[in-house]
């Protein structure tokens, strides 16, 4: 009797919290037919908050890839003082509240900001412009990548990085031949997590970058800002719409992306050395 | 044909390795696990940067660490081939081989007896199949030095008898200057010319394999190369050596020595027999007969703390498989003294 009692709690337990998970992506395709949803679409609101979030998606996810891959693999590859510190540093965005990210960015690139008076120096304007976007995207994006990056770096064979060296092949060659196909799935889940949570960036961009339609004023901005207007209710379904759907895809992307399950090694980490030496 | 001399201390966790020694045929390096032969070969192939040391081919220096001389890997004409093989996963057979080279890919596909793998990944091949892999990969640079870790561990017992073969057959045909490391005693006897002990990082006795079991310089490296290790007490008796073993027992021995020794010999030197035999043999051992192994046609036997080896033959006709009590015999000129220091 007791232990259908705790069966019964246990499945009530799991319906409510899945329901309450369900509902509102349900909602957001329910609420209002799906015609009107696509009529909105072609609304100006719609389309210039989706150029500009195609637009500092894509350079911010460029910046990612070709500042973290590198950064990702000498963490993952030397061993120095201080390293774990620096994995530390990647990883705080991930956790930091956006809105102190939005102060942070501000307080270092705005025209106030540490490094206002080189930026104006330089005749560079960031605060309230596209760059804006792209660097709050960056900074609450990157770490995603890094991290899963520097995972997959280390989960690569040391023997085999080795193996190409004494093979001829010098630390370049070696990389883009050995150590980038054998990370290639790996890093691809990490970029699809990064770009799903900069798709998403709210918080530091409103705050650094502010929401102006048509310069700064991303999809989940044009959500918020419509939102407030009489009728634009049903706008800002449409684009939550289009977002969940994107979402939704690179999920399914990330689940049926094949993990390479290397060799374990037996001895680690054959190039670590020091930064210094 | 040239010379590979390597000269270099290398600190590893508790101990540091330190080793010297001239590669011109053939060398093994054989010593328990853990005692620096994988770093050995490291060192050598430029993966690991010793903390003093000097590494050189014949006349080209690739590690000089007082000229401040440090080649990288890839500038090192080595063939390293690793324990567990290390091949690319990603890439077939035939791209493995042929990484550092196209040129002779198709030639050492052939000679590997790999061309119907060609296409293959290397996680469809068998062990010995991928170690064909990973010699052929490693000789497709055309290296002058060749260094192979641990080439047979990875085999299960079939392929490896058949694998130590062929590849003894390869490595007296290929004429390099070849440095190769095992744990195991027959198997670097049976590859190579000269064969180094190496416990804890340092270079215990090198010497062709059967200098080594001739003249052994201490207990590990008897007990090493197979012998029976007997510990006793050796004091002089007339012209011979008389050791008192620490069972009571005493033997005699042709070697001279005072003092803590082991007596060192070696199975095919013991005789079996179920009665005390009234022969010239001077060192009898009574015990109970323990495990009796057969390896092919021999058999190795346990009479008490020795161990014998005696035809199947003999084995039979005396019954050992029944247990019982037997006596060990063996001459005092087939025994050797050595120091336990160590």
């Amino acid at each position: 009797m007791r232990r259908t009692l705790t069966a019964a709690l246990v499945f009530a337990a799991a319906f409510v919290a899945l329901a309450f998970l369900f509902v509102p992506v349900l909602a957001i395709f329910v609420h209002v037919p799906p015609s009107r949803l696509v009529a909105q679409l072609s609304s100006p609101v719609v389309t210039d908050a989706l150029v500009v979030t195609l637009k500092t998606t894509l350079v911010a996810q460029a910046l990612i890839l070709l500042l973290g891959t590198p950064t990702a693999y000498l963490l993952a590859s030397r061993r120095f003082r201080g390293r774990s510190l620096l994995v530390a540093l990647v990883e705080l965005p991930l956790v930091l509240p956006p809105a102190v990210a939005g102060i942070g960015l501000i307080a270092a690139f705005g025209r106030f900001g540490l490094l206002g008076p080189q930026l104006r120096a330089a005749g560079v304007t960031i605060g309230f412009t596209q760059a804006a976007v792209v660097l709050a995207v960056a900074f609450v994006a990157s770490p995603l990548y890094v991290r899963q990056a520097i995972a997959t770096f280390e989960a690569v064979d040391p023997n085999v990085v080795a193996a190409s060296r004494t093979l001829g092949a010098g630390p370049v060659k070696t990389f883009f031949r050995v150590v980038l196909p054998l990370a290639r799935s790996g890093l691809a889940a990490g970029e699809a997590l990064s770009f799903a949570r900069g798709l998403g960036e709210f918080g530091a961009t409103i705050m650094f970058a502010g929401s102006l339609q048509g310069v700064t004023q991303t999809l989940p901005l044009a959500i918020y800002a419509q939102f407030d207007v009489v009728g634009g209710f049903d706008t800002a379904l449409a684009m939550s719409a289009l977002l969940v759907l994107v979402s939704a895809a690179l999920l399914v992307s990330l689940k049926v992306t094949p993990r390479w399950q290397p060799s374990r090694p037996t001895s680690r980490f054959l190039f670590a050395r020091s930064l210094s030496s | 044909m040239a010379a590979l001399s390597a000269d270099f201390a290398l600190p590893l966790r508790t101990f540091a390795l330190e080793l010297s020694l001239v590669v011109e045929r053939t060398v093994a390096l054989v010593g328990p696990s853990g005692a620096g032969k994988t770093s050995a070969l490291h060192v050598v192939a430029g993966l690991v940067q010793p903390s003093r040391g000097r590494v050189a081919l014949d006349g080209e220096v690739w590690l000089d660490t007082a000229r401040g001389v440090r080649r990288p890997p890839e500038e090192r004409s080595v063939g390293l081939v690793f324990q567990e093989y290390a091949l690319f996963p990603h890439l077939s057979v035939r791209r493995n081989v042929a990484y550092a080279g196209r040129g002779r890919a198709d030639e050492l596909l052939e000679r590997f007896r790999l061309s119907h793998l060609a296409d293959a990944r290397p996680g469809e091949l068998s062990g010995g199949e991928r170690q064909r892999v990973a010699l052929a990969r490693a000789l497709a640079r055309e290296p002058a030095v060749l260094l192979l870790d641990e080439p047979l561990a990875a085999l299960d017992a079939h392929t490896r008898a058949e694998v130590r073969g062929e590849l003894s057959e390869l490595l007296g045909g290929l004429d390099l200057p070849t440095l190769l490391v095992t744990h195991d005693y027959e198997d670097a006897a049976a590859l190579a010319d000269e064969v180094g002990v190496v416990v804890e990082g340092s270079l215990r006795q090198l010497a062709p394999p059967a200098e080594l079991v001739a003249r052994p310089r201490d207990a590990f490296v008897a007990s090493l190369t197979g012998a029976n290790l007997l510990h006793g007490n050796a004091t002089a008796a007339r012209e011979l050596t008389e050791v008192v073993l620490t069972s009571g027992e005493r033997l005699f021995s042709t070697d001279t020595a005072r003092g803590e020794v082991g007596v060192v010999v070696y199975p095919w030197e013991v005789a079996i027999a179920r009665e005390p035999a009234h022969d010239s043999a001077l060192n009898v051992v009574r015990g109970e007969v323990g495990s009796v192994v057969e390896l092919g046609n021999r058999v190795r036997v346990r009479v008490g703390p020795v161990t014998a080896e005696v035809t199947a033959a003999s084995a039979a006709r005396l019954e050992l498989a029944r247990g019982g009590v037997a006596y060990a015999t063996f001459k005092a000129t087939g025994t050797r003294l050595v120091p336990l220091a160590g």
